[in-house]
């Protein structure tokens, strides 16, 4: 509808010029050559300009003779705003967004510290947290997402900090195959995104657990551990922006790999904002993942590590689940290694 | 030095597609890469008006400053060149284009687009001038032998002027003020930030 209004808009924009430009034609003696203008009018008054089309149209487009449908757009002003965004907003979201998050781990690691096994915490005893297809599907989606994020912040900083180092050859040859590596590695990821949406899903609906969980600060600010079932709040908002972000990710760089599949050039550049913008913020978010997951919490490598975790470290963090998970076998509790069954 | 610029003038150009086939010739354009193209807006109606489109060589070129591996330079003549073996294919200099100018020799197979192609304005790229590797890669460099860009040459109604802006704005006002009405230097307020004031 609105583009039969702009094409019916531009059609009226260019019948007012025509008159002007009928008139003319009638004339059988060609006007000396002078520079003056003859009729001390303004001649380019009635003519088409750009300004005109583009305050109707939002991009100009018109029909073409060669094979190419798309080469028929004009021109799209569309693209002075993707640049803005591009070189002057993104540079600053990726930046602030990432190295915000660094120096908000580290006020945290400096003021907190690491988060210690407390007294009685090792048991000795194991329990089996996640099994092998899940750690296999973690490590993959974590390998592809390092790759990925590294090379997706190569088009954005890279000829800002790397490219000044290494020089323009060396930076074009590291770009090229870190795009390769971009493109392909898109594909495991998603894979692997897929399949924690099928393993974990079932553990990360939200309930009122999470909320008395958040109320008390998940332990990270007071001293006490709250309930948490398998997962606690901060793990369930980890899955839900890995995976949202993930297949977000997913949908808008398809759109980018293959151009002009489903989205015309302005499809694409709102992709490409969009792919930007989560991915740098799903960087910082994953750098908050792995830092708890390593360096700021003893103990909480192994879950992904080996896959087996102390089940005193398993009591005190997610007392709930090692509860249920100690209710399916008839034996009472039980101090044995024992297998999540597979979901 | 020159600032090297086109003009269309759209009241003169009869969309005969000698400049795009001109193009195509002269550089051996791969297949389905048009440097050069004409576009016909208002098709069949009133005021209907053709106009011969390539890359415009512009000011602060939005190409150049999106590209990730800074691949473009703009010569002594003002003309925005790239390198493609610098160039990886990764299509934001298109996004930013407001004139559709780059283009892959492939599209959309995983991403691998290759290298982008692009008007050089008839003057080739970094490599060494008339050089065969330059051909093979741009084309050839009329303004290496001290001529223009054939597109323009070619023109049977010069329609597309070609050559250094003030020179050309000149011809196309004189013959605004001459035939008493203007065409609206297409491209120029978005490619060079400035209109032909007539």
């Amino acid at each position: 509808m609105t583009r039969l209004l702009r094409i019916a808009l531009a059609g009226l924009a260019l019948a007012l010029a025509a008159p002007a430009a009928h008139a003319q034609t009638g004339r059988d003696v060609p006007p000396p050559a002078q520079t003056q203008n003859p009729n001390g009018a303004n001649p380019t008054a009635g003519a088409v300009t750009e300004d005109q089309l583009f305050r109707e149209l939002n991009k100009l487009q018109g029909r073409i003779s060669i094979p190419d449908g798309k080469a028929a757009v004009l021109e799209q002003p569309q693209g002075r705003e993707w640049r803005a965004f591009r070189e002057s907003w993104l540079p600053w979201i990726a930046g602030v967004a990432i190295l915000g998050m660094a120096a908000l781990l580290a006020i945290f690691y400096f003021t907190r510290g690491r988060i210690r096994l407390e007294h009685g915490e090792q048991s000795g005893e194991k329990i089996l947290r996640f099994n092998s297809f899940e750690r296999f599907t973690h490590w993959m989606v974590a390998f592809c997402f390092i790759v990925l994020a590294i090379s997706g912040l190569n088009y954005i900083l890279g000829k800002r900090l790397l490219m000044p180092l290494i020089g323009p050859d060396a930076f074009a040859a590291w770009s090229q195959w870190a795009k390769y590596a971009h493109n392909f590695l898109a594909w495991p990821f998603t894979l692997g995104i897929l399949f924690m949406a099928l393993v974990w899903l079932r553990d990360n609906i939200p309930n009122r657990i999470d909320v008395q969980w958040i109320r008390q600060g998940g332990g990270f600010l007071g001293d006490g551990h709250p309930h948490a079932e398998r997962f606690n709040a901060g793990q369930k908002i980890v899955f839900w922006t890995v995976i949202l972000g993930g297949f977000a990710m997913f949908g808008t760089g398809l759109l980018l790999l293959f151009p002009f599949s489903a989205a015309d050039i302005n499809g694409m550049q709102l992709s490409q904002v969009t792919h930007a913008t989560i991915g740098v913020l799903l960087t910082a978010a994953i750098l908050a993942h792995i830092y708890i997951g390593t360096l700021g919490m003893e103990g909480a490598y192994d879950a992904m590590g080996s896959g087996q975790v102390d089940l005193a470290w398993a009591r005190t963090h997610h007392d709930l689940w090692v509860e249920k998970e100690q209710a399916k076998t008839a034996s009472g509790p039980q101090l044995r290694p024992r297998a999540t069954p597979a979901e | 030095m020159a600032r090297m610029k086109f003009i269309c003038d759209a009241e003169r150009c009869i969309e005969c597609n000698g400049c795009t086939t001109a193009c195509k010739n002269e550089h051996e354009v791969p297949w389905g890469v048009n440097r050069r193209r004409l576009v016909t807006v208002n098709d069949g109606k009133p005021g209907e008006r053709s106009v011969s489109m390539a890359c415009m060589h512009c000011t602060d070129a939005p190409c150049a400053a999106v590209c990730p591996v800074n691949c473009f330079y703009t010569t002594g003549d003002a003309v925005v060149l790239h390198s493609k073996d610098l160039c990886i294919g990764c299509g934001y200099c298109f996004y930013a284009c407001p004139f559709g100018a780059p283009q892959y020799p492939r599209v959309g197979n995983f991403g691998s687009r290759g290298k982008m192609d692009k008007c050089t304005y008839c003057s080739g790229g970094p490599e060494a001038d008339l050089s065969v590797a330059e051909y093979e890669k741009y084309g050839s460099n009329r303004l290496a032998e001290g001529k223009l860009p054939l597109c323009a040459e070619m023109c049977s109604t010069k329609a597309l002027l070609a050559g250094d802006g003030e020179v050309i704005a000149q011809i196309y006002k004189t013959r605004v003020i001459t035939r008493g009405y203007g065409s609206g230097a297409w491209g120029w307020k978005t490619a060079y930030r400035e209109t032909v004031a007539i």
